[in-house]
């Protein structure tokens, strides 16, 4: 089986700094995978760097694409990979702002990626933004609305619907549930799951909840000054954490 | 008429212009920047249309100058004016006559014919402004014809009003390569910007952009395939000249709801008149 997206050897400094360093792995379709990791252990980083976003020092992106098989990323022509951006990649930002645009209604929002890439009609366009409102749970009574009258989770959820709809492959998710309260980060999380179990969506997210990458990540990347310091399934990497500081992570919990 | 160079500009910077003039008609569509000068008169007056103007003229030429269609406003009288003075260049009001027609938000009503330039005056050459804050970005956006944007601008017009409500600068695709801002020019002025016989030339001074429109280029305006595009004007014949066909003003002529509607271009509208045309308002 190819993988959907294989990482080899990714190195980005800021001058003397390191950002990460010779990060390697394979993702495969369907599969969900967990980037954990202190702030500035370089997790969101790597994150941009597989996305585009940031221009490696060092390293392969190599992504599975859907005409032309596997492909380095990095070295593929700017209008190639952006056209990657807006097709079979998403991207969901931590603040739904960034991702948004705040003066465009919602309908708007996830409209834009359809007519990026060449679709003309506006019925349809209606119909699709209205039909991916419904599937995350926000009211069609609210297509026409901005974003700027939803609160922070309808906002994170537009962001997501935003980003699916034009049935990406790869979905990179930057602390998706970072700054919402917890009764509508479960919210959240449950309709992510839901998301990626029915799409067969594979996705990288990044966060330093644990709780979430218990929820939603098959496999797990522990992060710390920029290297991965221990990789696993999840259940295995939280239940019995090898490196001292996957173990400080894991306890410094609290138990409800 | 000693003090000045021939139209104003010195020559060096007439060069230039003319540079940025056929990068342009090379790349129709394209913003060319160039070294706008100042000139003596304010943004947002026609500093882009005037330098252009100045570079395309020649001693030979007849020159009219148009705003919102009218040739007696005081931007077009002012500026033909200045030419009449820098460069003692013949004028007109009349249209066919003209070789050098600088405009402000207006294609004339009649035809132009091969040999003539239409020169536009523009405020903002960029479509994508109001949407996207950052030049970086809509040059990108450009280079790697990312528009999709704007037919989110489109979508959002028909959400609020029903219809694409965009009424000027109505977004246009040249050769279907470039998205260009045609200047506010009404959106009934749209379709006579394709296969047009004369040359198209659109400075915009502040912003330093110079972009153009050779003889009989392919331009579209955007549309939705269910909310094709139309172009559109008050719903009455001309009160002067009775005419059907051409872009109308509303005036308001007294405190009770009185009203009349009258072409905007002054030129087709008198000629139309002198040849025994009558409107319902004529005295």
């Amino acid at each position: 089986m190819t993988p959907l997206l294989s990482v080899q050897g990714i190195t980005k400094r800021y001058g003397p700094h390191i950002g990460c360093a010779d990060v390697s792995f394979d993702l495969y379709p369907g599969e969900v995978m967990g980037i954990v990791g202190e702030s500035g252990s370089g997790k969101s980083t790597l994150l941009n760097c597989m996305a585009g976003h940031l221009t490696p020092d060092a390293g392969q992106v190599v992504f599975d694409t859907r005409t032309d098989g596997p492909r380095d990323t990095i070295t593929m022509s700017e209008p190639e990979r952006r056209m990657l951006g807006r097709t079979d990649w998403a991207f969901v930002h931590q603040h739904a702002r960034d991702g948004l645009r705040m003066g465009v209604s919602a309908g708007g929002n996830v409209g834009e990626r359809l007519m990026a890439v060449g679709e003309r009609h506006y019925g349809d366009i209606r119909d699709k933004a209205t039909d991916w409102l419904g599937r995350v749970e926000i009211d069609a009574s609210r297509v026409d609305d901005r974003p700027t009258t939803f609160s922070g989770g309808m906002q994170q959820r537009l962001q997501i619907a935003r980003n699916l709809v034009t049935g990406p492959r790869l979905v990179f998710m930057d602390e998706p549930t970072g700054g919402l309260d917890v009764s509508v980060q479960a919210r959240l999380l449950d309709l992510l799951r839901g998301l990626v179990r029915d799409m067969g969506l594979s996705a990288i997210i990044v966060t330093h909840d644990l709780a979430v990458v218990r929820l939603l990540a098959d496999r797990l990347m522990v992060m710390k000054l920029g290297r991965v310091v221990e990789a696993g399934l999840t259940d295995q990497v939280l239940d019995d954490p090898q490196h001292a500081y996957s173990q400080l992570l894991v306890s410094s919990v609290l138990q409800v | 008429m000693t003090e000045y160079n021939f139209a104003y500009l010195d020559e060096q910077t007439k060069r230039m212009i003319r540079r940025a003039i056929l990068k342009g008609l090379a790349i129709p569509g394209y913003q060319v920047p160039f070294a706008s000068r100042e000139m003596p008169m304010p943004y947002g007056w026609g500093t882009g249309g005037v330098q252009v103007s100045a570079a395309v003229l020649t001693p030979s030429d007849t020159f009219k100058v148009i705003d919102q269609g009218a040739d007696d406003t005081t931007n077009a009288v002012s500026i033909r004016t200045f030419f009449q003075r820098t460069a003692g260049v013949a004028t007109t009001t009349a249209t066919s006559d003209a070789t050098v027609i600088q405009t402000r938000h207006r294609i004339p009503e009649e035809p132009l014919h091969e040999g003539q330039i239409l020169v536009y005056q523009v405020p903002i050459p960029e479509p994508l402004r109001f949407l996207e804050p950052r030049e970086s970005e809509t040059r990108k956006m450009h280079s790697l014809e990312e528009y999709g944007l704007m037919h989110v601008k489109l979508y959002e017009d028909i959400i609020r009003h029903g219809h694409i409500a965009t009424s000027y600068a109505y977004p246009v695709k040249v050769e279907g390569r470039y998205v260009m801002d045609p200047s506010p020019i009404p959106k009934f002025d749209n379709p006579k910007l394709r296969d047009m016989a004369a040359i198209q030339l659109f400075g915009a001074g502040r912003e330093q952009r110079i972009y153009a429109l050779p003889p009989y280029t392919q331009v579209v305006s955007l549309d939705f395939e269910d909310h094709p595009f139309e172009a559109s004007k008050a719903d009455h014949p001309c009160g002067m000249c009775g005419a059907t066909d051409s872009y109308l003003d509303e005036l308001i002529i007294d405190d009770i709801g009185g009203r009349m509607f009258v072409c905007s271009d002054t030129d087709y509208c008198e000629v139309r008149q002198a040849a025994g045309h009558k409107g319902k308002d004529a005295a």
